[in-house]
């Protein structure tokens, strides 16, 4: 395993009380492996990625459980440490590429930094490799694009500058937060291209994070769906697109309207709207938006329990 | 596909090729004033009860067309009609008996919201500006119409910041239709909000153009919420119009090569394993309109181009009944053309 992560909570103290922002996340990852991880905003697909990465920076966070990188636990790594690691091997990338590049600097220029950074090679070697990863994401002129300042990129430049920026180090684990989330679809699906590719030739196990079922289901080998800070449905992606358990998972693929075929009159939509994690409804957190809901759900909060394709459901538990 | 051929047929609105220009820089920047062609060449009808989607990627031009069509934005080209009656130039003064009828929706809806009005005041106002109505019958109009888009009638004395990004978006179309308009122009409605909530205000939106005979134009980035709502397509490449037609004929057979491209792009939940649609990936980026390309302004990145699209600019082309391509080369598929002819 690349990662193996265990009963992860993630609270913060705020003036309005406690959020428990991630309760109870576990899962693991194999090498060269995607996992696609699903939700709406606030689901906590962020704040549990941070915590992986060891970027939770707020004082008024609290972290428990344990998350384990290549049998080493990193909760309770000196920051030093984690910075080692992130330099090295694991790389990520997030929806505004400009989280990771500066403004004042070419392009070029940063990705032979990055490089030199963690290798000791001349900075004309190092800026022959980065002509070699520019083209790797395919920038139709790599030479010329070095010599280019993020603003004079387009989104989708950027973005693919940021992979450039994540490939240089031969990651051995890329984490990506919405990475095509502000992309036109024509963009997205070169950007999906170059995931996979990096996968098949870097061996680079991926975390992906999208809100995207239609992302998820072409990229990912497994998927995780969260809500309200839980994990509702996990399995592979055959498992749960062909045969969906949780009635959230089942009501979110059901909303999204088809792209080809007839059309339905109506969209089944999800009542309501996702909680605030400040005033979660007792019992099951999808309980007051489930059409399937009954006694059990209003008191106790369903497991995942311990099955490749799981759900947090009592209706599925039971059946 | 209504019976009442004459309503439904009849234009509500109509552009004839129309063009917006921005100017941008000034005369002393480096490279001195430029003009950037955001809408160009545009012919476009809109028919009563109708929805038409506008797709393309970003900074093709759909806001800004949009902006055009309720006259947000003057007009630098061309022609704007409403009902058959020219309102290119039409003064302030000359477009407020107008303004009512053509209201616009966005998509940020905390943006467009006072965050220190109380969300019944902020629906109210509209009716204040433009109605005659005796303050009791505001109230009563904005209970209606609070009932009408799913807000409860308590919900008036809260303030936007209460409210989740779907209930706000909820206020924004409750502003919109409180004048009864005939058109709506949405733009992006519903692209802030979460899948789970899209869908509630797509249907919304479904019930109030039944409901009360709105026609809409409707912009999304999300293509199969636009083939959802929309009953008719048009696709913009850098400015113009490269394809139009039926909303599902378009989605099901593209006739023009970037259509093709940007359906093909759209990720789908595949639920039969291996069951791969042929996915078109687009070399290079869209080209900025600040210089676009010659010919056709898609021919730095088509897969088919030719020497002659280098050169000449393809007209838009009425092929068939409502279904018109601005290509040398469309992809015309032989199924569903008409038996014969
Ligand atoms: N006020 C303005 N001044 C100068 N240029 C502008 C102005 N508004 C828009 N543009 C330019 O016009 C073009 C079309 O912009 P527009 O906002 O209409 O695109 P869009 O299709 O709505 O894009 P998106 O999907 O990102 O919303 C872009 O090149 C944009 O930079
Ligand atoms: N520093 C913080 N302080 C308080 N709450 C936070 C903080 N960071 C995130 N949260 C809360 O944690 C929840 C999960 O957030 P996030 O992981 O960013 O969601 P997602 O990425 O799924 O949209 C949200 O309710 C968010 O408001
Ligand atoms: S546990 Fe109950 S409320 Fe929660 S999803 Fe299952 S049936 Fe619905
Ligand atoms: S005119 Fe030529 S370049 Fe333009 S879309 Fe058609 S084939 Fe492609
Ligand atoms: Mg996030
Ligand atoms: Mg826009």
């Amino acid at each position: 395993m690349i990662l193996s992560v265990r009963d992860l909570k993630v609270s913060f103290r705020t003036d309005d009380g406690p959020v428990r922002a991630i309760d109870g996340v576990s899962f693991d990852l194999a090498e060269s492996e995607i996992l696609g991880v699903v939700g709406e905003s606030g689901s906590g697909k962020t704040v549990s990625l941070l915590a992986v990465m060891g970027l939770i920076t707020d004082p008024n966070a609290i972290i428990e459980g344990s998350i384990r990188y290549k049998g080493r636990e990193l909760v309770g790594l000196p920051a030093r440490e984690l910075r080692r690691l992130r330099g090295n091997e694991i790389a990520m990338i997030f929806q505004d590429p400009m989280t990771a590049l500066t403004p004042v600097y070419t392009i070029g220029w940063q990705i032979a930094e990055q490089i030199r950074a963690h290798r000791n090679i001349s900075k004309s070697k190092a800026m022959e490799r980065v002509e070699e990863l520019l083209a790797e994401v395919n920038f139709p002129n790599p030479h010329e694009a070095m010599s280019r300042y993020p603003h004079q990129l387009s989104g989708g430049m950027r973005q693919r500058a940021v992979i450039a920026m994540a490939l240089s180090c031969n990651p051995a684990l890329l984490v990506a937060d919405e990475p095509t989330t502000a992309l036109d679809v024509t963009v997205q699906a070169g950007i999906l291209d170059l995931v996979r590719k990096l996968r098949a030739t870097h061996k680079s196990a991926v975390v992906f994070i999208t809100h995207d079922m239609g992302v998820v289901s072409e990229l990912a080998d497994r998927v995780m769906v969260m809500y309200a800070g839980r994990i509702v449905e996990r399995g592979s992606r055959t498992e749960l697109f062909s045969d969906p358990q949780h009635p959230y998972t089942r009501a979110l693929l059901g909303s999204i309207p088809p792209l080809t075929g007839a059309k339905p009159r109506r969209l089944p939509a999800i009542p309501g709207s996702p909680p605030s994690l400040l005033r979660l409804p007792q019992g099951c957190a999808f309980g007051p938006r489930c059409p399937v809901r009954y006694e059990p759900c209003l008191t106790g909060k369903p497991d995942l329990g311990a099955a490749t394709h799981a759900a947090a459901c009592f209706r599925v538990a039971q059946a | 596909m209504s019976g009442e051929m004459t309503d439904t047929d009849r234009p509500i609105l109509e552009t004839r090729s129309l063009g917006k220009r921005f100017s941008i820089g000034t005369r002393f920047s480096a490279e001195g004033r430029r003009t950037v062609h955001a809408v160009d060449n545009v012919s476009l009808t809109v028919r009563r009860g109708e929805t038409v989607g506008l797709v393309g990627e970003s900074g093709c031009g759909k806001s800004t067309l949009a902006r055009c069509l309720v006259r947000l934005y003057d007009i630098s080209d061309g022609q704007l009609l409403f009902e058959g009656d020219d309102i290119t130039s039409k003064s302030l003064s000359e477009l407020r008996p107008l303004r009512r009828r053509l209201q616009m929706v966005f998509q940020d809806p905390s943006a467009s919201l006072n965050p220190r009005r109380r969300v019944g005041d902020l629906v109210a106002e509209p009716l204040r500006i433009h109605g005659k109505l005796s303050s009791r019958e505001i109230s009563a109009r904005v209970a209606e119409l609070f009932d009408l888009v799913g807000l409860q009638p308590d919900h008036v004395m809260r303030y936007p910041h209460e409210f989740s990004g779907g209930q706000r978006q909820r206020v924004g179309i409750a502003r919109a239709i409180a004048l009864n308009p005939d058109l709506v122009v949405l733009d992006e409605p519903v692209s802030a909000l979460d899948v789970s909530v899209q869908a509630q205000i797509v249907n919304l939106l479904a019930d109030l153009q039944e409901k009360l005979n709105l026609t809409y134009v409707f912009i999304a980035h999300d293509l199969s919420v636009v083939r959802q709502v929309s009953t008719r397509i048009a696709v913009m490449y850098l400015g113009s119009i490269v394809e139009e037609g039926p909303a599902e004929e378009v989605f099901a057979s593209p006739a023009h090569p970037y259509s093709q491209a940007l359906i093909s792009a759209v990720p789908v939940v595949e639920t039969t394993p291996g069951g791969t649609r042929k996915r078109i990936i687009l070399t290079g980026d869209v080209p900025s309109p600040l210089n676009p390309p010659s010919g056709c302004r898609f021919h730095p990145r088509c897969p088919i181009a030719a020497e002659r699209c280098r050169t000449e600019r393809p007209e838009v082309v009425e092929y068939r009944p409502g279904r018109k391509v601005a290509c040398h080369f469309p992809t015309i598929s032989p199924a569903i053309l008409p038996a014969h002819g």
